[in-house]
């Protein structure tokens, strides 16, 4: 019974087959003769202008290998190459001859009353902590990351091709893991001075005045004047942009492509120079540029007359918080809470 | 002197991976890390083509000029090679290689990394040629034997095409003119700043 509906349905079959030829026969032999067999093939030119990468399937369990080409590598090379170099040669180099030019024409800021010999705490023990942690880190880091901009051109030359590498992979190493503390700072650093850093009104008078630092003026200013608030929100953002660049770059292809991480490295090379160039600043005003301030994150304590003339506002507000029977070396709490 | 290039033409890749095995067992890859992979684009759609891609050996590689430590080199035969010895695992070679040629055995592990592994031409690197040392590192030197790379040598339709850059680009030219089409050399323009044409 099977093999009679089969033949039937080949006969049937076939004889359609013959009409159908039939039918056809004066369109078909008007049809090419070759196929074109690349008439719908993909072209590699049509797809890098289309999706700037050329990607498809593969059978090895590496799904990042199955993107074959991305030229924007070549963008990013000019940049880590040629710009990025530019920007932290000038930045770096720009503020430090205006600190040296500075340095030169104002010399160390004096205390102008002279030192009275009381002192008044300034910053607390936790504080400086906070402060000489993320510090420590940021030098690190700052040297280790400079190495890989400015090593090859500047330091290779001077040593063995070995020794540069055993310098580097340390420096690596160090500008890995230093990142956590240097990232737990900030964060602590946001949290501890965020109360005596929000911009007020007296900070527009300080940069009105220039922050007193042509001639002999002291703009009022509470804890912390208008450029130290300057300071604490490069530290707060510029840090975080740092960390969060700088941890998109340490875990490859967690959430990134490599679209992303080249876009991250130029963000954190180029946040990184600025960052440095602000710093070099904030160096030279605690410590050559103006005298009494080292005291502040060294021991913790500043002269009188030095919070007299530079934090006038905030040395108020201490002795007003201060109870009478208590002298003004041992304020009652932390100052600027 | 020879300027070697690798050249595939995807219109005759069948996509049967035998250059990827090829090259892991010829060098002892290890897991983990594929010098070579076969891509196809537009799978099981009309017009579908497979690409060989392994590091391309760029002209002016963007690789060996992002380098932070000069680990690369570039051989008289324009063969990139580079040096684990040197290598401190940075991953910015990997930023820059248009191909996603470089590779390392630590990916994630708190951006160490390892020592940098990428196709060598069958070149070895910088020990001396046919070495342990060199073979452990970099696998087998085929091109100091006279050979050229085994991907390429035992391609069985002959799709990836290895040697001097101007005679590959003829046996390419002249496979186009004789069967009338060719999707180009894949690569080509982004490695050597040139096209095969016909």
């Amino acid at each position: 019974m099977t093999a009679l509906v089969a033949n039937l349905r080949q006969a049937f079959a076939a004889l359609a087959l013959v009409a159908l030829t039939m039918s056809l026969y004066p369109v078909a032999a008007q049809q090419p003769k070759s196929v074109d067999p690349t008439a719908s093939a993909v072209s590699e030119q049509q797809l890098l202008q289309q999706f700037k990468t050329i990607q498809g399937r593969g059978s090895i369990p590496d799904v990042k290998s199955y993107t074959i080409e991305q030229p924007a590598g070549r963008d990013w090379r000019h940049f880590h190459e040629v710009t990025l170099r530019w920007i932290g040669a000038i930045a770096i180099l720009g503020i430090l001859a205006v600190l040296v030019i500075f340095y030169l024409l104002r010399g160390m800021m004096r205390i102008e009353s002279g030192r009275s010999g009381q002192t008044i705490l300034r910053f607390n023990a936790a504080e400086r902590f906070v402060h000489w942690m993320t510090a420590t880190c940021f030098i690190i880091l700052a040297l280790s990351g400079l190495n890989i901009t400015f090593g090859k051109p500047l330091l290779l030359p001077l040593m063995s091709p070995e020794t540069f590498t055993a310098w580097s992979e340390w420096a690596k190493y160090a500008h890995n893991y230093l990142s956590f503390p240097f990232t737990l700072g900030v964060i602590l650093i946001f949290f501890t001075w965020i109360a005596g850093n929000i911009p007020n009104r007296v900070d527009v008078e300080w940069f009105r005045r220039g922050g007193g630092m042509i001639g002999h003026d002291h703009p009022p200013a509470y804890r912390f004047n208008g450029g130290q608030k300057l300071i604490y929100w490069i530290v707060v953002l510029g840090g975080s942009a740092i960390a969060v660049s700088g941890y998109l770059l340490m875990f490859p292809f967690y959430g990134t492509d490599i679209q992303t991480m080249q876009n991250a490295e130029m963000a954190h090379g180029v946040i990184a120079m600025l960052f440095i160039a602000a710093m070099l600043g904030h160096i030279y005003i605690g410590t050559i540029g103006m005298e009494g301030a080292f005291e502040a994150m060294g021991e913790g304590t500043v002269d009188i007359n030095w919070a007299k003339e530079h934090h006038n506002l905030w040395l108020e507000q201490e002795g007003a918080r201060a109870s009478p029977d208590r002298s003004l070396q041992h304020p009652a709490t932390t100052p600027g809470e | 002197m020879a300027r070697m290039k690798f050249l595939c033409d995807a219109d005759r890749c069948i996509e049967c991976n035998a250059c990827v095995t090829a090259c892991k067992n010829e060098h002892e890859v290890p897991w983990g890390i594929n010098r070579r992979r076969v891509v196809t684009i537009n799978d099981g759609k009309p017009g579908e083509r497979s690409v060989s891609m392994a590091c391309m050996h760029c002209t002016d590689a963007p690789c060996q000029a992002v380098c932070p430590v000069n680990a690369f080199y570039t051989t008289a035969d324009g063969v990139v090679l580079h040096s684990k010895d040197i290598c401190i695992g940075c991953g910015y070679c990997f930023y820059a290689c248009p191909f996603g040629a470089p590779q390392y055995p630590r990916v994630g592990n708190f951006g160490s990394r390892g020592k940098m592994d990428k196709c060598t031409y069958c070149a070895g690197g910088p020990e001396p040629d046919g070495s342990m040392a060199e073979f452990e590192k970099y696998g087998a030197n085929r091109l100091a034997e006279g050979k050229l790379p085994l991907c390429a040598e035992m391609c069985s339709t002959k799709s990836l095409l290895a040697g001097d850059g101007e005679i590959i680009a003829q046996i390419y030219k002249e496979r186009v003119a004789k069967r009338g089409y060719g999707s180009g050399a894949w690569g080509w323009k982004t490695a050597y700043r040139e096209t095969v044409t016909s």
